[in-house]
């Protein structure tokens, strides 16, 4: 039977999506899309930008590494520790980004819990390093990496997994040629939205790898800084920002955001 | 950006239920740098004029960008002359900013001074890792001048966009040394101590407060103001290391 | 090649135990209502379910022994399975599903494909190679699923009601192919199903499983007209009773009796088809030595028969003809006589 949306639920529907329309039909609106040739093409915007894809890139490649064995976890153990599990790696969901990154020092700066043997082995120190902004936004990307994945090995469909099994399949062979293939779809939808949330990350960003243009300074920070002093120029930063984010929106056509198919 | 409004609005919430408040009540938007200082005052004020004071601690430039996309405050308090002459000129002043202390850069290394730093001049040194203001930020701009004067040329890991960020990663340990105000040292405990920076290369910079155009409770913000520049208010401030105007 | 396999599960409500063995050459069928366990069976054989107690033994060679502990994984057993739902790969190429169990094997995927392609021929499958699993109708998709499990050469085949999931008309067709291979398949095969049709057109023997138990096991020809339980009893449509035999006759645990011609001595079965029921509405007369007074509790009209359940010291289902349903003036509740000559009741020893 085909719904018809009841009256009483348009209010709510159309405030809310005002809601969320209309900042970003103010950024388009108040864009001075003249400047955008000329800021794109200057030095601290592009480069702001370029850091911003790499590090998100890679961000979210580790993301996916780490991701997928604990989504796996998640889905198919039967561990008892399964609920703290859980909760450990939705932690960063939760935590505001900037007590995220205090954790972080504490935990991976130079005097941190693993940071101080990280230096005296590797003589590695991630704070005011690119690598920095990568552990940054790993950080705050993970859980949808995780969450996402988990979702999609939930669905694959274990007497799959069975017919596999009586075809002379073991479980590395089936993980990689029936659930992995199966779950695909969630590994994409679970890569953009880590990507996504990579590119916007702040607090933790600018607490853990601190703020230098060319190594740390991430588009996020650079939007801050400069609504400090130009606000058009920070107009336009976050209009990229936002062409990505719709980007990685459409791509996953609510796929595995909870939506099911649209 | 720092909002301290805890221990403001904890003093005034006490305040307010200790007796009456004829004063009033004002918001101050206040450089970073004056974040102990100010509460301080805000403390002292109370008794004397009743009034209670909520604060946003935040850079300079920060503050007036807030001002800027209209941030109600009564009064506006930055660590240079240029940033209160930016809002003079956009008309959101009441009168003309007035200066009310000064301070001076010192160099932050961490407790015990590992590093060994003497000079503006060791802050180039290869390997060491040097904190600075974002040059958006007084803080930053005036550092920028000091090191220019000292002939230094410094690579920073990382550019704070406030000054107190500055203190504190050093404090942390994770950078090894950073420019900051004298004010700033001892505000943050013993993680730090500070180095002197050489006469010859040191910026005076002057801090400038003004009520502002649009203020809500322009009463208590000129009564605080007042207090600022009165000699009980002056000498809160010299207590912390500022200097006079 | 032959399988020995003695094993019980729990289940949920469901305890199994069974011990079957299937020899060389056989094909056996594993035949019961729903619930009774068989797939849980078929599954403990392949792998796919722990066993609580028992051992799987297929040509000789070790798959499970709980009482030494050894067990082999699913995948290491030389056993191929075709599972009711068929479980084609829905991201492989029909093609590439079959290949599947080759390529695990370590085969090539060019040796893998060709010979998976050699198999689909066999099903005539040929043209839907290339295309998915979802795009194959139901006869089909099983053929499919049947190719895959053969293309391994496995030892032992199981096939769990392979022909249910398929509408009446497609199940003929695919019944026939399904024959044809099992009879070419040169290692141990068994089915489960519900489907007395399937069961007796497929196998060489038949066990009857039951609430876990099998409870009966013989030729299909043993199976239909001996049948040993209620279940087989009503599969093959013939009223069964359990009684003590004495003197030619049989004296049921309600009290009625059966008078038989050749019981012998001891506890029997007796079957009696309802067509071999005669209905009166008085007490006959005449040479019938079982003579019946019973109350018409249902009469149902099936097409060209009538069938009348009968209650009464010896409770039968009856069948008549439609004409004579009406001369009887048969009604539900109504007292009727029936009668059983001796020589048509058979009976045989429980």
């Amino acid at each position: 039977m085909r719904e018809r949306v009841p009256v009483w639920l348009v209010v709510p529907v159309v405030i809310g999506l005002v809601f969320l329309l209309a900042p970003v039909v103010a950024l388009v609106q108040r864009a001075p899309w003249s400047e955008l040739g000329h800021e794109l093409a200057s030095g601290p915007v592009r480069t702001a930008l370029r850091l911003s894809l790499v590090t998100s890139l890679a961000a979210t490649v580790l993301a996916m590494v780490l991701g997928v064995p604990l989504a796996w976890v998640l889905a198919r153990s039967e561990w008892r520790l399964l609920r703290l599990v859980r909760a450990v790696t939705l932690l960063p969901l939760v935590l505001p980004p900037v007590v995220g990154g205090v954790a972080l020092l504490l935990a991976l700066g130079s005097r941190g819990l693993i940071g101080q043997w990280l230096d005296r082995t590797f003589g590695l120190t991630l704070p005011f390093t690119t690598a920095g902004a990568v552990v940054a936004e790993l950080f705050v990307a993970l859980p949808f990496a995780v969450v996402t994945v988990e979702a999609g090995l939930r669905a694959v469909d274990r007497r799959l997994e069975e017919a596999a099994a009586t075809l002379g399949a073991g479980p590395w062979r089936r993980f990689w040629r029936v659930s992995m293939p199966l779950a695909a779809p969630s590994l994409a939808a679970g890569a953009a939205l880590c990507g996504a949330r990579a590119l916007g990350e702040f607090g933790a960003t600018i607490t853990f790898a601190g703020n230098l243009p060319g190594r740390t300074q991430t588009l996020p920070l650079a939007v801050y800084l400069e609504l400090q002093t130009r606000p058009e120029v920070a107009v336009l930063l976050s209009l990229v920002l936002l062409t990505v984010s719709v980007v990685v929106l459409v791509a996953l056509r609510g796929r595995w955001v909870g939506l099911g198919r649209p | 950006m720092r909002r301290v409004a805890a221990t403001a609005v904890l003093a005034a919430t006490l305040a307010s239920c200790a007796g009456p408040r004829p004063g009033g009540h004002a918001t101050v938007f206040a450089a970073s740098s004056l974040t102990e200082a100010f509460a301080a005052l805000a403390r002292a004020a109370r008794p004397g004029r009743g009034i209670s004071i909520t604060f946003d601690f935040a850079g300079s430039q920060q503050l007036a960008a807030q001002l800027e996309q209209g941030a109600p405050a009564d009064v506006v308090a930055a660590a240079d002359r240029a940033t209160l002459e930016g809002l003079r000129r956009a008309g959101r002043l009441a009168g003309a900013p007035v200066a009310f202390a000064t301070n001076r850069l010192e160099i932050v290394v961490r407790h015990g001074n590992p590093a060994r730093v003497t000079s503006l001049a060791d802050l180039a040194r290869t390997g060491l890792k040097v904190v600075l203001a974002d040059p958006r930020v007084p803080a930053g701009g005036y550092a920028a001048q000091a090191l220019a004067h000292a002939g230094a040329v410094v690579h920073p890991v990382s550019l704070e966009d406030n000054v107190k960020s500055v203190v504190t990663k050093v404090g942390l340990g994770e950078a090894d040394a950073g420019i900051a105000y004298v004010t700033d040292v001892p505000a943050a405990g013993g993680e730090v101590t500070g180095v002197a920076v050489a006469e010859r290369d040191q910026v005076v910079a002057t801090y400038t407060a003004a009520i502002l155009k649009d203020a809500p409770h322009p009463g208590p913000a000129r009564s605080f103001l007042a207090f600022v520049r009165s000699p009980a208010g002056q000498a809160v401030l010299q207590r912390f290391g500022f200097g006079p105007p | 090649m032959t399988l020995a396999a003695s094993l019980s599960v729990r289940r949920g409500p469901l305890r199994l135990a069974v011990d079957i063995e299937v020899g060389e050459g056989e094909v056996a069928a594993v035949l019961g209502p729903n619930g009774a366990g068989k797939s849980t069976m078929l599954a403990a054989v392949a792998g796919l379910l722990p066993i609580g107690e028992g051992r799987v033994v297929l040509d000789g060679k070790v798959l499970e022994d709980t009482a030494l502990g050894t067990r082999l994984s699913p995948q290491r057993r030389p056993v191929g399975v075709v599972f009711q739902e068929r479980r084609l790969f829905p991201h492989l190429s029909v093609l590439d599903n079959v290949a599947f169990g080759l390529r695990t094997r370590g085969e090539g995927r060019a040796t893998a494909r060709r010979r998976a392609e050699e198999w689909l021929a066999r099903l005539g499958l040929t043209e839907l190679a290339g295309g998915r699993p979802e795009q194959l109708s139901g006869g089909q998709a099983q053929l499919a699923a049947l190719a895959r499990a053969l293309a391994t050469k496995p030892r032992l085949l199981l096939l769990d009601e392979p022909l249910a999931a398929l509408d009446v008309a497609t199940r003929a067709e695919v019944r026939r192919e399904l024959v044809r291979h099992l009879r070419s398949f040169a290692g141990t095969r068994l089915l489960v199903t519900h489907d007395p049709l399937e069961a007796m057109a497929l196998a060489d023997r038949l066990l009857v499983l039951e609430e876990g138990r099998i409870v009966q096991s013989g030729t299909p020809a043993d199976v239909r007209e001996r049948p040993r339980s209620r279940y087989a009893a009503d599969l093959v449509g013939v009223n069964l009773f359990r009684g003590r035999a004495r003197a030619g006759v049989v004296e049921l645990p309600s009290g009625g009796r059966i008078v038989v011609a050749g019981a012998g001595v001891g506890e029997v079965f007796a079957v009696v088809h309802p067509r071999s029921v005669a209905l009166h509405r008085q007490d006959p007369e005449g040479s019938p030595r079982n003579v019946w007074r019973a109350t018409a509790e249902r009469v149902d009209v099936e097409g060209d028969r009538v069938r009348v359940l009968l209650g009464g010291s010896v409770p039968l289902v009856a069948e008549v003809t439609p004409a004579a349903a009406d001369e009887l003036r048969l009604a539900e509740g109504g007292p009727v006589w029936a009668t059983v000559k001796a020589t048509e009741v058979v009976a045989y020893p429980a």
